[in-house]
C-alpha cells in the first residue's frame, strides 16, 4: 500500500519544474539599492556648503533676539565659564553627551550637528555677554517637528549640568544660565 | 511598492524614538519633593505643589518613604507610599506612629502609649512649573488629606470633637534658578490637634482655621539642598497649648532614586510636655 501512494505522489509530481512565470519577483522586492528615497518622497537633497561644512536650513530672518533670552550684562558670566574658549569647551561637550545618550540621542540623528554646535556656541557666547551675537534660527523654528517630550529637555539640562561641571562651572553661575533657559521651555518642547 | 516599502522601514523605526514607556521616570532629580510626615509631597514639614514620582506629564511614578523622629519625650515613626499620575495627580497614603513613652505612663495612658493614625491624600497641580516657565508664575497645586485617628476613645476624652479630618491647602512653589532658591508657600483649612493625632477641634476652636507653611531651601549642587521650614497650627485643646512647628533640613539624593533627609525639628508643646525637639531622619525613594 505505502508502494502504491508513493507511485500515486511521483505520477502527481511534474518531472521537469515548471518555468515560473515572473522569475525573481521576492529578490527584487527587496532589493532598494537603486531607489532613490528622497526623489520617491519628493525630498530635496541638501548640500552641504564646502565652506562652513553646514547644510543649507529655510531663509529666516536673523535676530540676536532669536537667541531667546536677554544676555547677563558685566564679565562675570562669561568669566564663569571660561571665556569663549570655555564655552566651546563644554558646547562640543553637550553636544557629545546629548548625541551619545540613550535617552535622547535619536533625536540628534541626521541633524546637521556642525550647525549646531556653531549656533549653540553663539546663543551661549551671546547670552553670557562673552562677545558673539547670535544668527541662529529662533527656538520655536529651530525644535518644530522634533518630537521633543518634557522628558527630553530634562535630560538636556542634566547633560548641561554635567558639561558645565565637568568644566568648573560653579553651580551658582550654572543654575544663572539655566534661568535664562528654564522660561524657553513652552517653545522647545513639542509634545 | 516603493511607497508601501518606504512606509513600512519609517514605520518599524518610529517606535524606538518615540515609545513612551509609562515609568518614564524623566523628572529632574528632586523636583518631586520629599514626603512630608503626612505622606504628601514636599518639605519634611510643610506640603508643597510638588507631584510625587519620578514621572513627567506623559508617565507615572511612585514613591514609599519612612521617617523617624527622636522627641525629646516622644518617638515618631511615619511611612507611607505616593503615586504621580502625568506630574499632575498625586495620591498618598501614610501611617503615623507616636509613641508616648513615659510620657504615657504620666498622661495615665500606659507607658509606651502610641497614638496612630492613618492619612490619605490626594493633590492636584492647576498650572505652573517648578523649574520652567516663567519666573512669576510658581507651580500651584490643591491639595486635600484626610485623616483618621485609630484612638477615637482617647483623643475624644481629651477634648477632640472628632477622631477623623480633613485639611484643605493650597501651595505654590518655584525655583528660582538665578538665586538657586526655592521657595513655597502654603495655606492650610485645618481643625487637627497635633496634625490629627490627638484628634479633631476642641473647646477653644471646633472648625477648621487659616494656617500656613512656609519652606526656603537652596541648593548646593543639583542632588544636595539644605533650608528651613515654618508650619503655624492651631490650638484647639484646652488641656494642652500646642505650638507652631519649624524645622532646618538637608536632603540629599545620593542616588536618581533615593534621598535621604536629615532635620532638626523643633514642634514645641506636646501633651504638656514642653520644648519637644529633636532630630529627624526620612528616606525616601521614588521611581
Ligand atoms: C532650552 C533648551 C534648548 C535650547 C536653548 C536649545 C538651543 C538650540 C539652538 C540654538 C539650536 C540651533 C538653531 C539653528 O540651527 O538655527 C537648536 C537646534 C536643535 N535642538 Fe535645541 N535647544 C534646547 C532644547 C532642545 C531639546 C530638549 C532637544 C531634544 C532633546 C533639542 C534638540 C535640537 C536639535 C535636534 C536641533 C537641530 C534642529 C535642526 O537642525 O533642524 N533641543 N537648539
Amino acid at each position: 500500500m505505502t508502494l502504491a501512494l508513493a507511485f500515486a505522489l511521483m505520477a502527481a509530481q511534474p518531472v521537469t519544474p515548471q518555468p515560473q512565470p515572473e522569475p525573481d519577483t521576492a529578490a527584487q522586492q527587496d532589493d532598494f539599492s537603486g531607489v532613490d528615497w528622497e526623489k520617491e518622497f519628493g525630498v530635496e537633497k541638501r548640500q552641504v556648503d564646502p565652506a562652513t561644512g553646514e547644510l543649507p536650513v529655510d531663509p529666516y530672518v536673523q535676530s540676536p533676539a532669536n537667541a531667546g533670552a536677554t544676555p547677563f550684562s558685566g564679565a562675570g558670566m562669561a568669566k564663569a565659564f571660561g571665556g569663549q574658549e570655555g564655552i566651546r569647551t563644554i558646547i562640543d561637550r553637550f553636544v557629545d553627551l546629548n548625541t551619545t545618550d540613550p535617552r535622547i540621542e535619536a533625536i540628534f540623528k541626521n541633524q546637521d550637528l556642525v550647525r549646531l554646535r556653531r549656533t549653540l556656541f553663539e546663543q551661549f557666547c551671546y547670552l553670557l555677554d562673552a562677545g558673539c551675537t547670535y544668527t541662529g534660527r529662533d527656538m520655536k523654528t529651530a525644535h518644530k517637528d522634533l518630537g521633543t517630550t518634557r522628558a527630553d529637555l530634562n535630560a538636556l539640562v542634566e547633560n548641561l549640568q554635567r558639561a558645565m561641571r565637568e568644566n568648573d562651572v560653579p553651580f551658582a553661575a550654572q543654575n544663572r544660565l539655566l534661568a535664562k533657559l528654564a522660561p524657553m521651555d513652552k517653545d522647545v518642547v513639542e509634545r | 511598492m516603493t511607497v508601501l516599502a518606504g512606509l513600512s522601514i519609517w514605520l518599524s523605526v518610529a517606535p524606538e524614538a518615540h515609545a513612551d514607556p509609562l515609568f518614564d521616570g524623566g523628572k529632574l532629580i528632586l523636583t518631586n519633593g520629599i514626603s512630608t510626615i503626612e505622606g504628601a509631597s514636599g518639605g519634611g514639614l510643610a506640603s508643597w505643589a510638588t507631584i510625587a514620582g519620578m514621572e513627567t506629564d506623559r508617565g507615572v511614578g511612585v514613591s514609599a518613604h519612612v521617617t523617624g523622629i527622636e522627641l525629646a519625650d516622644y518617638g515618631w515613626q511615619s511611612h507611607g507610599v505616593s503615586v504621580g499620575i502625568k506630574d499632575r495627580l498625586e495620591l498618598s497614603y501614610a501611617r503615623q506612629n507616636f509613641d508616648t513613652r513615659k510620657v504615657g505612663a504620666a498622661l495615665g495612658l500606659g507607658e509606651g502609649y502610641r497614638f496612630n493614625q492613618d492619612i490619605f491624600a490626594a493633590k492636584v497641580r492647576l498650572v505652573g512649573d517648578t523649574v520652567y516657565g516663567s519666573t512669576l508664575l510658581p507651580q500651584i497645586s490643591v491639595g486635600v488629606q484626610h485623616k483618621r485617628s485609630l484612638d477615637g476613645t482617647i483623643v475624644k476624652a481629651v477634648g477632640a470633637k472628632s477622631a477623623e479630618g480633613t485639611d484643605f491647602t493650597a501651595s505654590a512653589t518655584k525655583l528660582f534658578l538665578s538665586k538657586s532658591v526655592l521657595v513655597n508657600a502654603t495655606a492650610r483649612l485645618t481643625n487637627a490637634n497635633q496634625f490629627g493625632l490627638l484628634g479633631f477641634g476642641g473647646p477653644n476652636q471646633t472648625d477648621r482655621t487659616l494656617q500656613f507653611e512656609g519652606s526656603v531651601a537652596y541648593m548646593l549642587t543639583p542632588r544636595l539642598v539644605v533650608g528651613g521650614e515654618y508650619r503655624t497650627r492651631p490650638s484647639n485643646l484646652a488641656i494642652a497649648r500646642e505650638d507652631d512647628a519649624h524645622d532646618l533640613f538637608v536632603a540629599w539624593a545620593f542616588t536618581r532614586n533615593a534621598t535621604v533627609t536629615a532635620a532638626y525639628a523643633d514642634v514645641g508643646s506636646v501633651a504638656t510636655f514642653d520644648g519637644q525637639r529633636g532630630a529627624l531622619v526620612s528616606l525616601q525613594f521614588a521611581f
